[in-house]
């Protein structure tokens, strides 16, 4: 967990100080932001890893010596299969032929969606993963 | 062991590497609700390739075109919308989803010994989003404007609702927005498989590069991919509500397109590269039978190269005059350093190995001497002396095919390579190394004549191009030179007909390889592993197939002998296997097979 957090703090550290000499020698302010948005990217998930790093013991992953057995209980429930991504890709698909074609793509698409969102929720309820 | 002890080594073995059983659907249902990420990689790599052939054929009729000065095979129009459709399937639909959603969504969590992605439902609505965009910006095609005519970069005001009026632009836009999508919940669901789903034992510095690399591009898709999908929707604003961010009549500025676009365009290029500098990664230790030189290097290599692209997007817009010169110059010169450590360390991997040439290898070196032209010429246009003068000329052009055919050799690197373990067959190695002399010989007799062309003067995107100026013969030899770049695509298809037809069956280890997707079966069960091997070291699989062979310890990194091979490892199930046996035998040189 320590050097996963370490990797993201890195690129953050790294991002501010390229942000923070970007400012000043250029003063463009929409590449300033887009850096400072790269620089949270690194430090907020980073520094969050590094916080529980921190606070928990080395995971069978983190140690060199940890054995198969160590690895032992359900680490999640993979489904076989489920039928709402699909459902949302085609109200998607159709939200995407609304922007291009016309609105009234629309209703389908968001009901499409909707009906989705519901049905991925209600499984993912019952067991495991989104 | 106690009776214990089994227990929970049966119990870890069962619960771990396969969850609660379900009815399994077959043929078509199973493919289209199926979240195994086998599944979901398979059909991305198959619709990227479609999609490749699409836009190759495009290629081919543009190259028809150009055959000669004044070509009326194609109108101006037709013409502006074929470059354009080109540029756009091949970077957005084509090399990016077949390397973060083909190549790294089946081959990652094998290597990691997880069972599937961290998220297998969105897993599978990445691909739905991608299958879906990819069709609305085939749609645009028959829609009364045509399609989207503005270069694959749609530079602001030309993208305007005045400049390029119609649904065609609009199919694009909304095509885009959801392949961002799809781009970012695969970057999501990559950073989080590869943080969480680890076997025991795969410390961060025991994965492969290749996931590494996967690792890093899953990063950099999240840092740029949101500012393009929020650049496009404000594009789409501008066009329907009158927004006006990139119209100067309207208060925008123009130029800020370009800023946000080139924010997200320069890390896609090393989106689209590091996943292939991945796969080059481990197809060449794998082939020169030792392991990876500068394993650490390799890894710090990526991240700076990820780190330093995500400041180097002004290097497009030195000719705005509205960018800092000197900054986007040294930033974008600085990336040949750690492409170069990368590239030391590949040669100095095959140095003193013994090297297989097989397909898959032919391919690697194919992309090393083609990646190098490609990386080199970028440096010329780093300087911003230089770029004033190739901007938006054939020198471009060539620079950037370079780059992209060299990450297409890796790609038909990587499907010869992972074949035999993705569908337990293989694909002919002969035909393999015809279609790589052929595909090698196209994209340099395609690409050499473009740089001519460049430093003479041919300006891009242009559909006729006037007489004596020297253009026509390097024209006609670009043009050939694509044609057999197609060419090894049809005996690619014949090689997978032919191959199809006459099956060799593949072990699970084909290549004697060290990673870990070699210890399951070809092609892997449900859930992949039914047992995962003791992981010691970055090559567990050839640890396990080689105990007596000497640890030659990667470059910097301790030897897997001496890093806790302690006989206490034996609860692990495979003592005899995995214990080194007493000393390493004194000259022998590690590569022998003798287990």
């Amino acid at each position: 967990m320590k050097i996963e957090g370490i990797v993201l703090i890195g690129i953050g550290a790294f991002m501010a100080v390229v942000s923070v000499g970007y400012w000043f020698w250029s003063g463009e302010p929409s590449g300033t932001a887009m850096l400072i948005g790269a620089v949270l990217l690194g430090l907020l998930p980073g520094g969050y890893y590094y916080w529980w790093a921190k606070r928990m013991k080395p995971r069978p992953e983190d140690r060199p010596d940890a054995t198969t057995r160590e690895g032992a209980g359900v680490i999640g429930s993979f489904p076989h299969g489920s039928i709402w991504p699909l459902v949302f890709g085609a109200g998607a698909f159709l939200f995407g032929l609304a922007l291009a074609f016309g609105w009234w793509f629309l209703p389908p698409a968001l009901g499409l969606m909707l009906v989705a969102a519901t049905g991925v929720t209600t499984q993912s309820r019952r067991g495991g993963a989104i | 062991m106690t009776l214990l002890e089994e227990k929970q080594l049966s119990f870890a073995e069962e619960t771990k590497y396969a969850t609660t059983e379900h009815h399994e659907p077959s043929g078509l249902v199973k493919w289209l609700t199926s979240t195994d990420h086998k599944v979901i990689g398979k059909s991305y790599m198959f619709t990227a390739l479609v999609l490749m052939l699409i836009g190759g054929a495009m290629a081919l009729i543009m190259r028809m075109q150009l055959t000669s000065q004044h070509s009326s095979l194609l109108s101006l129009q037709q013409y502006n919308e074929l470059f354009t459709m080109h540029g756009s399937i091949m970077i957005y639909l084509f090399v990016g989803p077949f390397a973060f959603g083909g190549l790294a969504n089946y081959v990652v969590p094998l290597q990691i010994g997880a069972p599937d992605m961290a998220f297998p439902r969105l897993n599978a609505l990445s691909y739905w989003l991608y299958l879906g965009g990819s069709i609305i910006m085939l749609l645009g095609f028959f829609t009364a404007s045509g399609a989207a005519d503005f270069g694959w970069v749609a530079y602001a005001p030309l993208s305007s609702a005045v400049n390029s009026p119609g649904a065609g632009p609009d199919a694009w836009i909304a095509a885009l927005i959801l392949t961002g999508f799809s781009a970012i919940f695969t970057g999501v669901n990559l950073v989080t498989t590869i943080f969480y789903l680890r076997a025991p034992g795969m410390t961060m510095f025991r994965m492969p590069i290749f996931v590494w690399n996967m690792l890093v591009t899953a990063i950099l898709i999240l840092i740029a991919f949101p500012v393009l999908t929020s650049a496009l929707i404000m594009l789409y604003a501008d066009r329907h509500f009158g927004m006006h961010i990139f119209s100067v009549k309207g208060g925008g500025v123009p130029v800020l397109w370009q800023n946000l676009f080139w924010f997200w365009g320069h890390p896609e290029v090393y989106i689209l590269a590091l996943p292939f500098f991945g796969v080059v990664t481990e197809i060449i230790p794998a082939f020169s039978k030792k392991p990876i030189f500068g394993y650490k290097g390799m890894v710090f290599a990526t991240l700076a190269i990820a780190a330093l692209s995500t400041g180097v997007w002004g290097h497009h817009m030195f000719t705005t005059g509205v960018v800092l010169l000197p900054f986007f110059s040294l930033m974008s010169l600085l990336i040949a350093v750690p492409t170069g450590i990368k590239f030391f360390n590949w040669i100095a991997t095959m140095w003193g190995g013994q090297i297989t040439f097989t397909t898959p290898m032919l391919m690697c070196i194919g992309f090393l001497i083609t990646f190098l032209m490609g990386g080199l010429t970028g440096m010329f246009l780093a300087s911003p002396p230089v770029d004033f003068q190739m901007h938006d000329t054939y020198f471009v052009v060539a620079h950037f095919h370079d780059v992209i055919f060299a990450l297409v050799l890796a790609a038909m690197g990587a499907l010869y390579y992972w074949w035999p373990k993705m569908f337990g067959w293989y694909l002919n190695d002969k035909i393999g190394k015809i279609q790589f002399w052929v595909l090698f010989i196209g994209v340099n007799a395609t690409v050499i004549p473009w740089y001519i062309l460049g430093l003479h003067g041919m300006p891009r995107r242009v559909a006729v191009y006037k007489v004596g100026m020297g253009w026509h013969a390097l024209n006609i030899a670009a043009t050939v030179g694509a044609d057999i770049t197609g060419l090894s695509f049809l005996i690619f298809l014949l090689n997978i007909y032919l191959s199809w037809d006459k099956k060799v069956k593949a072990p699970s280890n084909p290549w004697d390889a060290g990673t870990l997707e070699w210890f399951t079966s070809s092609p892997p069960p449900t859930h992949n592993f039914t047992r995962i091997p003791p992981i010691r070291s970055e090559r567990p699989v050839w640890d396990f197939n080689h105990p007596d062979a000497i640890a030659i310890a990667a470059h910097g990194q301790e030897s897997p002998l001496a890093n806790g091979r302690s006989p206490s490892d034996g609860s692990n199930g495979y003592a005899q296997k995995d214990t080194a046996l007493g000393s390493p035998k004194a000259g022998t040189t590690g590569m022998d097979k003798s287990s």
